[in-house]
């Protein structure tokens, strides 16, 4: 982009036809080898999540005796569990549980806590005052012990697990968007959108949402990297799925009993969530690179 | 300075009395009849009943707060409804040894993540710089119960070299303290190490440019001085107090390192009243440890202060 001074005065911008924001933004993403790299693992994971029923080679829940234990081999390139159940199929289907989540998860916090946090900015005050000190009481508790707290008073459960952990991330998009309110609203064309009379519902969502957006999902890509941890390590305590549903946190709990017979069982879980939370750190690592406006 | 700190306090009676009100709500999560739950197993009315009056369930809301916090504020968290005990004395038996494991955690972290990120500053764009890159991301990648699940794979049931769980006083024999919460401190501390190399890396490529590294590079400075006394020094500063703030998260990893390894500490404190539906000492741990996280956070913002010449006037 080249701003040039034309004779009048006025500053004309030459933009190359098709060079939106958005488009450039994607260019810039896709210029950094890391963060596509994230970008395609997130892609095949999501496709395993989605066709679970279909990829994995056995029943998740089906037991057999005659399979106990086994290392991994060409029946079963993961191995099976204490009950012979097959791993890879259990770590695909488990994709679904950690993936669903960390975006359910995440989703809740977005979507509670960015209109919170816009409101405060936007109207500010005795409401922007209350809204801030109940912001720092959630972020005073650390992350994984209000999560634990607030699942073990709701219930062990998948679905209460996402809550709590959707619960626990909202203050960060409160603040996040708040932050970025206040500096919109100070900005000429938040006050031009005003003056022409404009009701502030409206300049809230068509002139300020699209333009907090950006940093709003680069947050919120790498919340959900802390979501799938935080899912992995309530699942671990007994807290997320259930079982003999499987998800990574729990079978990674079992495979801690058998680790001297069968230590392939704490490998594979492990793996899987680690290349997840990697990827989407990398995507969200890229993300704000190509939105960040100072470069 | 004067004026700062008693704002600062001041300002903390508002969020701890949040705090406080958050923890306290908790209970209004369980579904039905809160004495019901807390009773358990043993649905004896006699039991309930007694519950129902300790916790003064027959009083209105604001009031059952009152008489809880009135509580708390002289020290009384409640009784832990498993053991009988108070749950404030729970809390003093357990903590000592979350503090032993996180005192250690935090030696690890500042001794991988500032030297990493120092060299990763210096030696910006070469490998030294990519490995820290790498180092980083897998520290913040790898879940630590996993990470510890490995370690004891690997250190205890195939070399053999350490325990696999428990945990001994450093007072009772020092030697087999370390040798049970090395593995523990090492997988806690490595996640900091990478947010503290991140920090020190940024913090120090913005010294490194500064002027006053011109200076006295200028003035023919040895590079290891000009790194080490003049860029290192006031990098450092930030870097400190952002460290600070990753108490949190040394809290909430010790939950499951502690699981891990079988340590009882506070983590192992938690999750036991989990189960066990020992709703009291879940709050209290709780109301604890965001205690203790707040007045670290205003420990921090005092040592930014003091440290920083510019901003004590």
């Amino acid at each position: 982009m080249n701003a040039t001074i034309e004779p009048g005065g006025v500053a004309a911008t030459k933009v190359d036809a098709g060079d939106s924001p958005g488009r450039l933004a994607v260019r810039a993403v896709l210029s950094r080898p890391t963060a596509v790299f994230g970008g395609v693992v997130l892609v095949l994971v999501a496709l395993l999540a989605i066709f679970a029923p279909w990829v994995a080679p056995y029943d998740p829940l089906a037991t057999s005796w005659a399979a106990v234990r086994k290392a991994p081999s060409a029946a079963h390139w993961f191995g099976t569990d204490e009950v012979g159940r097959d791993l890879l199929s259990r770590t695909i289907w488990g994709a679904r549980a950690s993936l669903s989540a960390g975006v359910i998860a995440v989703t809740i916090a977005v979507g509670a806590g960015v209109p919170i946090g816009m409101l405060a900015g936007y109207v500010g005050g005795w409401l922007d005052a209350v809204i801030g000190r109940l912001t720092d009481a959630m972020l005073a508790v650390p992350f994984l012990i209000l999560a634990i707290a607030l699942a073990a008073f709701l219930g062990p459960s998948l679905g209460n697990a996402m809550i709590a952990i959707g619960v626990t991330a909202t203050p960060i998009f409160v603040r996040l968007a708040r932050g970025q309110v206040l500096a919109a609203r100070a900005e000429d064309w938040v006050e031009a959108a005003r003056a022409v009379g404009n009701p502030p519902a409206r300049i809230l969502l068509r002139h300020i949402l699209p333009n907090i957006l950006p940093p709003v999902m680069v947050q919120a890509t790498l919340a959900v990297a802390a979501a799938i941890i935080a899912e992995a390590s309530l699942s671990f305590l007994g807290l997320g799925q259930q079982p003999p549903a499987p998800s990574w946190g729990s079978m990674l709990n079992t495979a801690q009993r058998f680790l001297t017979q069968a230590p392939w069982m704490a490998v594979f879980p492990g793996i899987a969530i680690f290349l997840t939370v990697l990827a989407f750190n990398l995507f969200g690592d890229g993300l704000r690179d190509a939105l960040d406006p100072k470069k | 300075m004067l004026s700062f700190l008693p704002r600062r306090l001041l300002q903390l009676i508002p969020t701890l009395f949040l705090v406080s009100v958050l923890i306290f709500g908790l209970q209004q999560l369980l579904p039905g009849d809160p004495a019901l739950v807390m009773a358990g197993e043993e649905k004896d009315p006699e039991v309930i009943e007694q519950i129902r009056k300790q916790y003064r369930l027959d009083q209105p809301l604001p009031m059952q707060y009152v008489y809880w916090i009135g509580g708390v504020l002289q020290g009384d968290l409640g009784e832990s409804m498993r053991i009988r005990q108070p749950v404030s004395q729970l809390i003093a038996e357990k903590l000592p040894v979350t503090l032993q494991l996180a005192t250690m955690a935090m030696t690890f972290a500042l001794l991988i993540g500032i030297p990493a990120g120092v060299l990763s500053a210096v030696k910006k764009g070469t490998a030294w710089d990519v490995g820290a890159n790498v180092f980083a991301l897998w520290g913040l990648s790898t879940p630590n119960f996993w990470l510890g699940i490995m370690m004891i794979f690997l250190f205890s049931v195939q070399l053999g070299w350490l325990p696999a769980s428990g945990y001994v006083s450093p007072f009772e024999d020092l030697g087999q303290s370390l040798a049970a919460t090395v593995m523990p401190a090492f997988v806690l501390g490595n996640a900091i190490a990478a947010v503290l190399m991140r920090h020190m890396r940024s913090a120090m490529l913005q010294a490194m440019s500064a002027d006053y590294v011109r200076t006295a590079r200028a003035k023919g400075l040895h590079e290891r001085v000009v790194v080490l006394r003049h860029a290192l020094r006031n990098a450092l500063t930030p870097v400190i107090t952002l460290g600070a703030l990753e108490f949190g998260t040394l809290l909430s990893g010790a939950v499951l390192t502690e699981q891990v390894f079988s340590i009882p500490g506070f983590g192992k404190l938690i999750v036991d009243a989990v189960f066990n539906r020992d709703y009291a000492v879940v709050q209290g741990v709780v109301l604890v440890t965001a205690t203790v996280y707040i007045v670290l956070n205003l420990l921090a913002d005092v040592l930014y202060v003091l440290v920083n010449p510019r901003l004590r006037a």
